[in-house]
């Protein structure tokens, strides 16, 4: 299929023919003929947010609530500029991006013209790619290969910088038919050689755990259906990161909960003393490995990754399977059974007496309340209240974050959606709302800070305009409370600037922006406040008054290994004395 | 529970920061805008050593360029240098030559040296030891031409320094495999 067409009314073409249905954005000069080749058609429709950073996150929440590559479009200077917080979360977090911005005309670049910034030249360092579209006949290949470079290999973001003269000339359009990249082939198929030693190794194993992470879900449904399948037929315990949440059901026998810096204490204490670590889909982070030297120090490492760049980064690993996570957990299940390998059944069962003793440990317990609303305790009813419907979370950044990833149980991938590598407070709101223009008939649910909220609360009016019935459910400690639990650690308790002064009437705030606001303070009046939320048909906002002062735990802290973890001390009024517990190293480390 | 205490982890690299090597990097990728700044900005980014970098297009027809980086670090490093230049999508593949170990490299400089009566005799003696050629001369300075690997050149900027050394423009290092394979 050629056609004669503009620049602009390619782009328009090239969504539609990569199946795209909904595209965030914000107009401004450069971008007028998109808008106007937009305006003409209804097949992709087009959600105005209310801050470019806001189209990105939104756009990063319909990606990873359904697989697809989310898409946005923003204007010159300072809206590209205002998109890049979104890129960078995207590139960290590998979600899948197609970010379209306008660019001042080809004639004008370089000269300092209004509204002109070097758009490559700043997102270079926060996309994936990146293209300058120099001429007209470019524009079709270079969507259609944006398009193929966000979904291929470890996803990411790619922007695509249009300038104006070339959205207004004519061009011929060439439809994605045997569109791909001419060198960039990233290897999906994982070594059978390997995996068959894996297999071997992992047969052999005494203490072994898979420690899973966002690549699986990256990877799409059937990875998580295989790792399920893997994991019954081995009988491994197995953990995950942040981003991993859900592609093992958290109501599954082997579940270990989360691992890393608030993970639980039995996942970490089965990393630290596992003689084979089988990785899948994750990266080693600093969150997860804490002190690299004493990180899982008596274990073999086996490490699945689609990115040869993740491995050996962190740290060392005995064997690398480079591949898609879908592809090499088939061969290996595949595998597993062909060879009829056995797991050393007497070897694992002490393997579970020993984690059931951490286990037992309840690292997750924290003190109770008849009179104020504990946060963890927000969670979970909320958790008890949503948990059978069609529900979606996503999160701002902090305390909140933690306890949600903690008391939240995912059965399900594509259900969570978080800032996890570059940590942006304002995620959540946005992403929600992406969330729920992908879901129109489920429950999504922002589980917010009352700081982080703040960040991108102007997307409350995209909600409203959209009739998005987005639920912000705000743990509100009057506290940025991760910055405040960090100050009592390391600074003495001086909490420079950590409390949220002068707050907004969060329930006016809804009202005014045309939701429902909720404000509960009493624990016994929590469960009908929440079915109250569920129920409104409306955008609502949720001001949960919990405990001000609540520590996040357990907690490695920074510069400690796996088996140095802070637990919650429950019988200690002062809450327990933690300032000391970090050495100067640690002090360095975020 | 009474675990063994804590052996240094063979695995971690940060253990890693004691041998620094030096390595000559091939690399090879699309001629299209923006490819240099891709390749040198994810040694800032990264916090990489950039010894010496050599750029130009090798195949017209198909837009290719050669990008020789001499780079320096532990051998971790070195490798996921290669893993992430890899991972640039202009970036057709990376050989790491000094691994490949049968390569040969060579840069060019030109030498500007100044003196007279008995230090231009001393200097046109040098020159020729090191096959190096006289390009521009004036009745009080050399300059001159000379092709060799970076030590060489190191080598006959040290001997021309007392002589009269006015400045030295370098081109960086150039390299390729030996045999008849391509890299
Ligand atoms: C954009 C941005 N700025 C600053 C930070 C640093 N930061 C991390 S958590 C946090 C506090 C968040 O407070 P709140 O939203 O109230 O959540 P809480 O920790 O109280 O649950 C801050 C400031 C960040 N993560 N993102
Ligand atoms: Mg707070």
């Amino acid at each position: 299929m050629s056609k004669q067409m503009t620049g602009a009314e390619m782009v328009v073409q090239a969504l539609k023919d990569q199946g795209v249905d909904t595209i965030f954005g914000y107009p401004g000069g450069a971008v007028l003929p998109i808008y106007d080749a937009l305006f003409q058609q209804n097949q992709v429709q087009h959600v105005l947010v209310r801050h470019e950073q806001g189209a990105a996150h939104a756009a990063e929440g319909l990606a990873r609530s359904t697989g697809k590559v989310g898409c946005l479009l923003v204007t010159s200077g300072p809206g590209a500029t205002n998109a890049i917080t979104g890129l960078a979360d995207a590139l960290m977090d590998s979600i899948p991006l197609v970010c379209i911005t306008g660019q001042v005309p080809t004639h004008l670049i370089g000269s300092d013209a209004f509204q002109e910034c070097d758009t490559v030249g700043i997102t270079r360092h926060c996309t994936k790619h990146n293209y300058l579209v120099r001429s007209v006949e470019d524009l079709p290949r270079i969507l259609h290969e944006a398009f193929w470079v966000a979904s291929h290999g470890r996803p990411g973001p790619v922007v695509i910088d249009i300038p104006k003269d070339v959205q207004f000339a004519m061009g011929t359009y060439v439809g994605p038919q045997n569109v791909q990249h001419k060198t960039y082939q990233p290897q999906v198929k994982g070594d059978l050689e390997k995996i068959r030693e894996a297999v071997k190794m992992m047969a052999g194993a005494k203490k072994p755990v898979f420690y899973t992470g966002g690549g699986v879900i990256n990877s799409g449904p059937a990875a998580s259906e295989l790792l399920r399948e893997l994991v019954k037929l081995t009988g491994f315990p197995i953990t995950s990161t942040l981003m991993g949440l859900g592609s093992y059901p958290a109501s599954g026998p082997n579940w270990l909960g989360m691992l890393g810096m608030h993970g639980t204490y039995e996942a970490n204490h089965t990393m630290h003393d596992c003689d084979l670590m089988i990785c899948v889909g994750a990266r080693f982070d600093d969150r997860i490995t804490g002190r690299l030297d004493a990180f899982a120090p008596y274990s073999k490492k086996i490490h699945i990754d689609i990115d040869p760049s993740s491995i050996n980064k962190n740290v060392k690993v005995d064997l690398a399977i480079i591949g898609d996570c879908a592809h090499v957990l088939e061969d290996m299940v595949r595998i597993w059974r062909t060879e009829a390998a056995k797991p050393d059944q007497a070897a694992l069962k002490d393997w579970w007496k020993q984690i059931d003793v951490w286990r037992a440990k309840k690292s997750l317990a924290y003190r109770p309340s008849k009179t104020t609303i504990k946060p963890q305790y927000a969670i979970q009813r909320l958790y008890e209240l949503t948990k059978n419907r069609n529900t979606y979370i996503t999160t701002e950044v902090g305390q909140h974050q933690m306890w949600a990833a903690q008391f939240y149980h995912f059965e399900e991938p594509n259900r969570w959606m978080t800032s996890g590598g570059l940590g942006t407070m304002g995620y959540g709101l946005p992403a929600a709302v992406g969330v729920q223009m992908a879901h129109p008939d489920a429950l999504v649910i922002d589980i917010a800070g009352e700081a982080s909220i703040l960040m991108n609360m102007q997307e409350m009016s995209t909600a409203l305009q959209y009739r998005l019935p987005v639920k912000i459910f705000i743990l509100n400690n009057e506290y940025m409370g991760m910055v405040r639990q960090w100050q009592q650690l390391l600074h003495g308790g001086r909490y420079s600037n950590s409390y949220s002064e002068a707050l907004p009437d969060f329930v006016k705030l809804a009202e005014a922006y045309g939701g429902h606001g909720i404000r509960c303070s009493d624990p016994d009046k929590l469960d009908a406040a929440i079915m109250e939320m569920i129920e409104s048909p409306k955008a609502v906002i949720f001001d949960c008054l919990v405990e001000k002062e609540e520590n996040c735990f357990p907690m490695i802290p920074s510069g400690k290994a796996h088996n140095e973890m802070l637990l919650a001390e429950l019988g200690d009024d002062a809450g327990i004395e933690i300032g000391s517990v970090i050495d100067e190293r640690g002090k360095l480390l975020v | 529970m009474n675990a063994p205490a804590i052996p240094p982890s063979p695995y971690s690299s940060a253990l890693g920061k004691s041998n620094i090597e030096r390595h000559t990097l091939s690399v090879l990728v699309d001629n299209e805008p923006g490819v240099l700044a891709r390749v040198v900005g994810l040694f800032s980014g990264r916090g990489y050593n950039i010894e010496s970098l050599t750029v130009a297009e090798v195949a017209h027809g198909e837009h290719l360029s050669r990008i020789t980086i001499v780079t320096s670090g532990p051998p971790e490093a070195i490798e996921q240098i290669g893993h992430q230049l890899e991972r640039l999508v202009p970036v057709h593949h990376v050989i790491d030559l000094t691994m490949a170990k049968k390569s040969i490299e060579r840069e060019l400089a030109m030498v500007k040296v100044r003196g007279k009566g008995d230090d231009r005799v001393e200097a046109l003696q040098v020159a020729d030891a090191f096959r190096a050629r006289v390009i521009d001369a004036t009745t009080e300075s050399f300059v001159f031409e000379l092709t060799g690997n970076a030590e060489k050149i190191d080598q006959f900027v040290e001997l021309m320094r007392p002589i009269g050394l006015v400045e030295v423009s370098r081109t960086g290092v150039a390299a390729i495999s030996r045999g008849p394979e391509p890299i």
